[in-house]
């Protein structure tokens, strides 16, 4: 509530946090690390948890079980009121019986601040809604009312921002321009970002950090990138963006690359992306590649040096503007999904037999034995 | 890609609609039509009616005449002023113990009483199955001086040996309080079940305690519900002669006596017409002063 104070720690730490509503547990055992400063996204489908652990660290809702630290203050037991966090709700919940300024003022206020001019006008200068003073949130456009809801919690200077899917209700164009100011308000701030979302394009274009939930665990924990090219499970590589997985057998090792067969096909990716377990179990791994990551070329090509191929039959393309999408049938009967830029190519027909190549590296592994979930509850650290 | 599809649909449309439309130009009027003629016949030419009666002279022997005796008004308000301000006084009286008592109750109900809900609501506009008057002359035997109220009241020292309750202002205030009290309650639960939790949780996110977020912004947005409340109370208590009648005595007489015992029993058609009009009059002016006040913007 005093000056914002970037360097401050507010880090914040969630310990074993556990909600259940009676026999549903909608968030289990969530260990949480967030730096100070950081923008994180909890991404996942509804129903996940997100939102009742974003509650939880408001203060709207008590845990079943463990602890909520910010910096060296423990929030468990702290009323709302009391803690040093703000939220922008979905809904904006922007007060109907108050016009724009006195719903920016509201914190300040409650804090005991007489005067307020100076802060709100800077603040809807910040989200560039001067001139709104005197509007009701009835006679505002939706966008605007999100914009409110923001200056109305930054106002305070939080410890940490909560935004509980705060774009969700804007349509895609605003949303894509939000995204930008949110980031960019973010960065000017400096306040940790906690942000719950269920798109993940959302995630990625804003989050430094993403942490992805699915039935009130956090699946995986990193940098966009990170989560986008070196899932853990299957859950997220098929929750952020799409992927191809091929059922293979471990074959052998060769230096730093370990042999795989599918079929009569052979492929190789490097050794470092098979954990230990994986090469003593039962012998077969899930190989993940990102259709954009895929090369269609003339099944008579040469297949270029170092690169893995196989050779399939083009099923369907679906031209998408910048991409077309194909879908290509494998010797084993199964359809990958290919995104070909659109250059100077010309759409490949159906019923083409084409030779599909990508590097190695740019696969990943995954265990076959647990198909949709890593088993094991990792103590998430964000880096 | 829509749009090509869309537009064919209208232009055909176009070919019907202009009969639909000419046809459709009276029919909201004719809707309108049994309301109005039930209006005409039953409150604008009534009003009529006592409003010339208001006006005229003589006696039920010799029958009365219409010579405009303004004079009606002006002695009827001077001979009944403590029996005009009695009703305002005790129709105030009880609107307001009727907000005291309904607005937790309401508060209860949208908030907290979960699927309990409708119970309750209906538990509130269970009297309602009961006839007014019936209602009335129970409490009439719960009040009375051999009545447990009574007697519990005179051990715990509340009211001294000889007390009583049934015959003084405090029946009567009790008995409208009690016959309106849903009238306050409904409304106020209209209009409180509609406030949208998140801006509780919102005014508490944002430094209120439970207490600051009620006032700042519960008891705002609830407003329309206490202003139609206070008006559906207070205008009914105002003009009522029953309560009176069971419950209190000629020395707590309101106006709704006077017009009753003038009507019915005196025959004084002329000042039992004059002191109607006044007291609309009056309420009018009340209510009007009271919601400019309150605020339009509140109740829309």
């Amino acid at each position: 509530m005093t000056a914002p104070q970037p360097t401050e720690d507010a880090e914040l730490r969630l310990i074993g946090l556990t909600k259940r509503f009676g026999p549903i547990t909608a968030v289990d055992d969530l260990h949480l690390r967030v730096p100070s400063g950081a923008f994180i996204a909890l991404l996942g489908p509804s129903g996940c948890g997100k939102t009742t652990t974003l509650r939880m660290v408001a203060g709207l809702e008590a845990p079943t079980a463990g602890q909520i630290l910010l910096g060296d203050t423990d929030l468990t037991g702290l009323k709302p009121y009391r803690r040093p966090v703000n939220t922008v709700f979905q809904s904006y919940a922007l007060f109907p019986h108050l016009d724009i300024y006195e719903n920016v003022a509201f914190g300040l206020r409650r804090s005991g601040i007489k005067d307020v001019r100076a802060q709100v006008g800077q603040m809807l200068e910040l989200v560039q809604l001067t001139g709104f003073e005197r509007r009701r949130p009835s006679q505002v456009s939706g966008g605007q009312a999100q914009r409110v809801a923001l200056a109305r919690a930054l106002i305070n200077h939080p410890k940490m921002l909560l935004l509980d899917e705060p774009l969700g209700a804007l349509d895609l164009k605003l949303r894509r321009e939000m995204q930008l100011t949110l980031k960019r308000i973010q960065e000017e701030v400096r306040i940790t970002f906690l942000h719950v979302t269920h798109d993940q394009e959302e995630a990625m274009t804003m989050a430094d950090t993403i942490a992805v939930m699915s039935q009130g665990r956090i699946e995986q924990l990193g940098h966009p990138e990170q989560l986008y090219e070196r899932p853990r499970t299957q859950f997220v590589a098929n929750f952020l963006g799409q992927s191809n997985m091929l059922r293979a057998t471990v074959d052998g090792r060769d230096g730093d690359l370990v042999t795989l067969r599918i079929a009569d096909t052979t492929l190789v990716v490097p050794a470092e992306m098979l954990s230990h377990g994986m090469l003593t179990a039962s012998g077969e791994v899930h190989v993940g590649v990102r259709p954009e990551k895929l090369d269609l070329a003339p099944v008579d090509d040469p297949v270029p040096q170092g690169r893995n191929a196989l050779r399939g039959v083009v099923v369907d393309t679906s031209f998408m503007g910048t991409s077309t999408q194909y879908l290509v049938r494998t010797g084993w009967d199964q359809e990958l999904t290919v995104f070909a830029q659109n250059r100077h190519t010309d759409v490949v027909a159906p019923g083409t037999r084409v030779r599909l190549t990508w590097r190695p590296e740019h696969a990943f592994v995954l265990d076959a034995d647990t198909p949709t979930s890593a088993a094991a509850p990792q103590p998430a650290v964000a880096p | 890609m829509t749009q090509p599809l869309v537009a064919p649909a209208a232009d055909t449309g176009a070919d019907v609609a202009p009969p639909v439309r000419r046809r459709g130009r009276w029919i909201p009027y004719l809707l309108l039509l049994p309301g109005l003629l039930w209006l005409a016949i039953f409150f604008v030419l009534p009003m009529l009616t006592v409003a010339s009666t208001s006006l005229q002279e003589g006696s039920l022997a010799q029958g009365y005449e219409l010579t405009w005796r303004v004079a009606n008004y002006t002695e009827a308000a001077q001979r009944y002023a403590a029996q005009f301000s009695r009703a305002f006084l005790f129709a105030a009286a009880s609107t307001v113990l009727a907000l005291v008592v309904s607005y937790p109750l309401a508060y209860f109900i949208a908030f907290k009483a979960g699927r309990w809900r409708n119970l309750l609501l209906l538990l509130v506009i269970a009297p309602f199955f009961t006839s007014f008057l019936i209602r009335t002359l129970a409490w009439k035997i719960i009040l009375s001086d051999s009545g447990w109220v009574v007697g519990t009241f005179q051990t715990l020292g509340l009211l001294p040996e000889q007390g009583r309750l049934l015959a003084t202002s405090v029946a009567v205030i009790a008995g409208l309080t009690y016959n309106f009290l849903p009238f306050m309650t409904l409304p106020l639960y209209a209009s409180l079940e509609k406030i949208d939790r998140s801006l509780i949780e919102a005014a508490t996110d944002l430094y209120a305690s439970p207490f600051t977020a009620f006032w700042k912004v519960t008891w705002p947005l609830s407003l329309p519900g206490v202003v139609a409340g206070t008006l559906l109370t207070f205008i009914p208590a105002a003009g009522d002669f029953v309560n009176v009648r069971f419950l209190g005595t000629p020395s707590q007489s309101m106006i709704g006596n006077v017009i009753e015992s003038r009507f019915l029993v005196v025959l004084d058609y002329p000042t039992a017409a004059a002191l109607s009009f006044t007291l609309m009059l009056a309420i009018l002016l009340l209510v009007g002063l009271y919601v400019r006040r309150a605020g339009t913007e509140t109740i829309v």
